[in-house]
């Protein structure tokens, strides 16, 4: 058979806030990047993701909150993906979130987070450079 | 490593897996295939096909509860385009089945067509076939939606749904002509709106004219017929003197949808009749090998050519003026055997 | 006409000769910075305006007085002669408690009008001990789950005296009813209390997404509301309709304008539909718009706002009240184009922002926080904001005369310009059956994306630069101090809603739920209805929940 490994990332909105400008943003940017991107659409919970990310065998997952719950979901959806046996799934995100919080964040084990004001291009980049098909 | 005994007890990480390492055309999975073989076949393979805004995903979403509330497990595949520019991909389908997500009961997979046309991804069969023989009870199929020459998907379901919203302009002219031929079911969705009844008329006209709508084969006499197999396109195969049934439905409120169930478990009822008969079964047979055999042939070519860059060499000697590529052609397939 | 034709030709003929003497010189020597000139929408501008770009504006006709028909130059005749807009910040976070005191300090600095943010949860219509609410509590705007925490909110807040803005749509009538109970504990009657609920759902179907109910049943709910706001309520406004989060998600001017005036026009075709006279409820439909960078861009927004509305009211509704025709808007300053390097330039980029809204002709006015890219402001850099616009008030002299802009060619060319392609948009969505069609079609949705996304292409283009992001960006941030909404609130805030359960006539609830689930699926109006079950304290979450079961939930749709 002929290999063709592509990069599959899902970009996940948890929680219930409706901005989705920026998911939207970078899931089309991943897309022109030459990535298979899987988006979950609004006001998901934790568990949602974490089902979804299984199910599609994703490399990564990004999740985008502007609503300031990023300190219980983002940690919620590392731990479910770990208990679900996704623990290798890098997660990482993006949103409104406070200098102050990432240090706990990655912690936790968010291996990233983009603030506001990072280009597509760089996240393109850290992707390509921090996570591989597996 | 991903274990038969997991894969045959449904377990969504190895599931999740295999469909990846198919997708991704790894040789491993290969192997899986031809272990699951024998436990395919008791599935019922559903394709959903038609117009972009038809409405395909929403209606995926309410026959995934139905089957559910029938105590059926449902895997549901859905294919998107790639880019034919950056060859990425934004799947979206599943977002209308996110209120599926924790179901143990259900599985989504979102597939990109990487290139191939014709409505499917080029490893879509393998991956029903795989679920099959996973043991889910029904698999959904939506195909990439993008108007006309999805007919793939007629190979591989048995039951196909073709759907359409009124109000989109002339829907039947819309549908471009091959589609409609493959429909055992129409299905008008956002059948709320204007011009609904319209678009049923029109389709009820059509098949009393019986103009467009070929009445599928039953496979009598398939010995004869494998010229015809590698020449032009796939033959219908179906329950024969089934007519196309037509249903109304409202996608979002869930209207219409036990009417639509009905509907296909009539022609899931026809189709298994049909698979008493001897002749069916082999001419389904036959397709599925034909199908394989194909694709087997294009990639064992295609490694050849890329194996030590082959073809390269090729090129060269084209360019070198000294054959013609009839001749290097052969000579290729034939060096295939050798392998 | 703004100039008659002999000295327009005149115009005309030494328009030609400057372009083909002077300018091609010059031109020749040292070429423009930029082959293409565009505002932040990438709506090309020209290089000069003459009057021969207005020649053919009819001063009467597309300019008139303020005050007049069609209001190009304002509301009223005597616009910031006569009283300042509303300084209206928007604000509410953690506790009930904690958005009193805020509150309080505000109106004591001056703060003229009360702008209520809810926290996610009541925007959803959850309650604050609902699993969907883990994490949300507080953080983005106040927890509202019962009557008693808006009797805390206002505690001490003389509601005949101040005017109150909530921004809140799927629940808006639970809301406006606990507001209304709240007034009348103060001993204060409906007819006198003022404000507006948001009530906005399509633009939330559009671009903010906080929806809760399908389109259809939200409508209905929306009617319900201006009906019993006609007659109870008469100084509420019952719509804002609102284009400033459709510029958030990615707008461009022309696009805000013209879905926001297309929405305008939903509605009021709904109340129409409905059977109410558009007199009798028009004038209570208000604005909101966004002030973004684009100086004249939003300026010429704003006035081309105006003259369509009026149009749109007398000449397609038959609105024969000038109160319907009068386009009044609240304006904010764009959250999206602040940063969150170097802070302290949002500062700046706000006085510009707000500077256009009040050149524009407010009504009222929020401006932006320094640090709201970071979180929710904190009371120092609020002040800030605040004393912003007083600033511009007192200060700058732009109030001293009505439109100071009126009559340059280009604010002109471009209030026209705007005009012409909201108008455009607004011709599309009448061919696709309306603005509600136009929604479930994902039109607006999808114009909005491929604009957001062709921005953002631009910026990482450079194309259009972002002061402190893609241009003059530093290494060493300097940190400002930001609000934490610590997680404690979580917990006393659900404490808080199992005491009101606890204290509250269970039968009472029941029978008031029963009969919110009756008239749902009837048509009785459900304002009437919501005031009684909130009176009973029955919750937000409840009450919500009885109306999903009948009227099904909204699903994200997923336009990419």
């Amino acid at each position: 058979m002929t290999e063709q490994r592509k990069l599959r990332i899902l970009i996940a909105k948890p929680g219930l806030d409706g901005h989705d400008r920026g998911a939207k943003v970078v899931a089309r940017s991943l897309r022109d990047a030459g990535m298979e991107v899987i988006y979950t659409g609004l006001h998901q919970t934790p568990e949602m993701i974490v089902a979804t990310a299984i199910q599609e065998d994703v490399d990564a997952v990004g999740l985008s909150i502007m609503s300031g719950a990023h300190n219980v979901l983002m940690p919620a959806v590392v731990e479910g993906l770990r208990q679900k046996g996704g623990g290798d799934i890098v997660v990482f995100g993006g949103g409104i979130i406070p200098d102050d919080d990432i240090p706990r964040l990655r912690e936790q084990g968010v291996h990233q987070i983009f603030t506001p004001g990072t280009s597509t291009e760089n996240i393109v980049k850290w992707i390509r450079e921090n996570i591989k098909p597996r | 490593m991903i274990s038969l005994d997991a894969l045959r007890a449904r377990e969504v990480r190895a599931c999740a897996r295999l469909m990846r390492w198919l997708d991704d055309g790894l040789p491993e999975a290969r192997v899986l295939l031809k272990q699951l073989y024998p436990h395919a076949g008791k599935a019922w393979l559903v394709g959903i096909t038609g117009n972009p805004g038809a409405g395909k995903s929403t209606l995926v979403d309410g026959l995934i509860q139905k089957f559910r509330t029938r105590g059926q497990t449902v895997a549901v595949v859905a294919v998107d385009p790639s880019s034919p520019f950056s060859r990425g991909a934004i799947l979206g389908d599943r977002i209308r089945m996110q209120q599926h997500a924790l179901d143990e009961g259900v599985f989504i997979r979102s597939f990109a067509t990487r290139g191939h046309l014709g409505g499917l991804a080029s490893t879509t069969a393998d991956v029903v076939h795989a679920l099959d023989a996973m043991g889910w009870d029904v698999i959904l199929v939506e195909t990439v939606g993008v108007g006309q020459d999805e007919v793939e998907i007629q190979n591989l379901a048995h039951t196909t749904l073709v759907v359409m919203a009124p109000g989109m302009g002339d829907e039947i002219q819309a549908i471009k002509a091959g589609i409609l031929e493959i429909a055992d079911v129409f299905v008008v969705n956002k059948a709320d709106r204007d011009g609904a009844d319209r678009t049923v008329r029109e389709l009820q006209m059509m098949l009393e004219l019986g103009s467009s709508v070929e009445e599928p084969e039953d496979g009598r006499g398939h010995e004869s017929q494998a010229r015809k197999d590698f020449a032009g396109p796939m033959r219908r195969l179906g329950p024969r003197g089934w007519r196309p049934r037509i249903v109304k439905t409202v996608g979002l409120t869930g209207e219409g949808l036990d009417g639509l169930v009905e509907a296909m478990l009539e022609h899931k009822k026809a189709y298994q009749e049909a698979m008493k008969d001897v002749d069916f079964k082999k001419a389904l047979l036959r397709r599925e090998f034909l199908e394989i055999f194909r694709r087997t042939l294009l990639q064992r070519g295609w490694s050849y050519l890329m194996h030590e860059d082959h073809i390269r060499e090729i090129v060269e000697e084209l360019f070198g003026g000294k054959t013609d590529p009839y001749t290097l052609a052969e000579q290729a397939v034939s060096a295939l055997g050798r392998l | 006409m703004l100039f008659d034709t002999e000295s327009l030709k005149e115009v005309l003929a030494q328009k030609e000769s400057w372009t083909r003497e002077e300018l091609a010189k010059l031109l020749a020597e040292s070429p423009e910075r930029q082959k293409r000139f565009s505002s932040i929408s990438d709506q090309e501008i020209p290089r000069l305006c003459t009057p021969d770009d207005c020649g053919s504006l009819d001063y009467l006709e597309h300019l008139g007085f303020p005050g007049r028909y069609p209001y190009t130059r304002g509301v009223q005749p005597s616009m910031y002669r006569g009283r300042l807009w509303t300084m209206r910040q928007f604000a509410g976070f953690g506790t009930p408690e904690d958005t009193n005191q805020r509150y309080r300090y505000l109106l004591s600095q001056g703060q003229t009008g009360l702008s209520v943010a809810f926290h996610y949860p009541t925007l959803m219509g959850y309650d604050s001990d609902h699993p969907r609410s883990r994490g949300e509590v507080g953080k983005c705007g106040v927890a509202v789950d019962s009557l008693r925490d808006m009797e805390v909110i206002f505690d001490r807040i003389p509601l005949d005296k101040v005017t109150t803005s909530m921004t809140i749509n799927g629940p808006a009538g639970i809301l406006l009813a606990m507001y209304i109970v709240v007034a009348e504990k103060q001993g204060v009657t409906p007819d006198r209390i003022g404000g507006t609920i948001q009530n906005d759902i399509l633009k939330e179907y559009i671009a903010q997404k906080s929806w809760i109910f399908p389109p259809r049943p939200s409508m209905r709910i929306i009617t319900d509301i201006l009906a019993y706001c006609t007659r109870h309520v008469p100084r509420w406004n019952t719509i804002s309709i609102s284009g400033y989060h459709i510029r958030e998600a990615g707008a461009t001017a022309a696009q805000e304008l013209a879905f926001t005036i297309a929405d305008g026009i939903g509605y009021v075709q709904a109340g129409v539909d409905a059977g109410l006279d558009v007199d009798a409820f028009a004038p209570r439909l208000s604005f909101f718009f966004n002030a973004h960078a684009d100086f004249f861009e939003e300026i010429a927004k704003y006035r081309a706002a105006r003259r369509l509305w009026a149009r749109i009211m007398r000449e397609r509704f038959g609105a024969r009240k000038e109160a319907s025709w009068k386009l009044r808007f609240h304006t904010q300053t764009a959250g999206c184009s602040l940063t969150a390097q170097q802070p302290m330039n949002n500062v700046v980029r706000t006085t510009l922002q707000a500077l256009s809204a009040v050149l524009g002709g407010t009504q009222s006015l929020h401006t932006n926080s320094m640090d709201e890219t970071l979180a929710l402001p904190t009371e120092a850099s609020v002040t800030v904001a605040l004393r912003t616009q007083q600033i511009i008030a007192e200060e700058s002299g732009v109030t001293n005369t009505i439109d100071p802009l009126g009559g340059s060619y280009f604010v002109e060319w471009l209030t026209d310009e705007m005009e012409k392609q909201a108008q455009k948009y607004i011709d599309k969505i009448d061919q696709m059956g309306g603005i509600v069609r136009a929604i479930e079609l994902g039109f607006p949705q999808r114009e909005i994306g491929d604009a957001a996304y062709h921005y953002q292409q631009q910026v990482e283009k450079r194309e259009k630069i972002i002061v402190g992001v893609n241009k003059y960006a530093m290494r060493e941030e300097i940190p400002i101090p930001i609000l934490k909404i610590d997680e404690e609130v979580e917990r006393r805030q659900v404490e808080n809603l199992k005491e009101v359960k606890r204290k509250r006539d269970q039968a009472a609830v029941k029978k008031e739920l029963e009969k919110i689930e009756k008239a749902a699926r009837s048509n009785e109006n459900l304002m009437e209805r919501f005031v009684d079950a909130v009176r009973v304290y029955c919750t937000l979450g409840e009450i919500i929940g009885v109306l999903r079961g009948v009227f099904g939930e909204h699903r994200d749709p997923g336009m990419l």
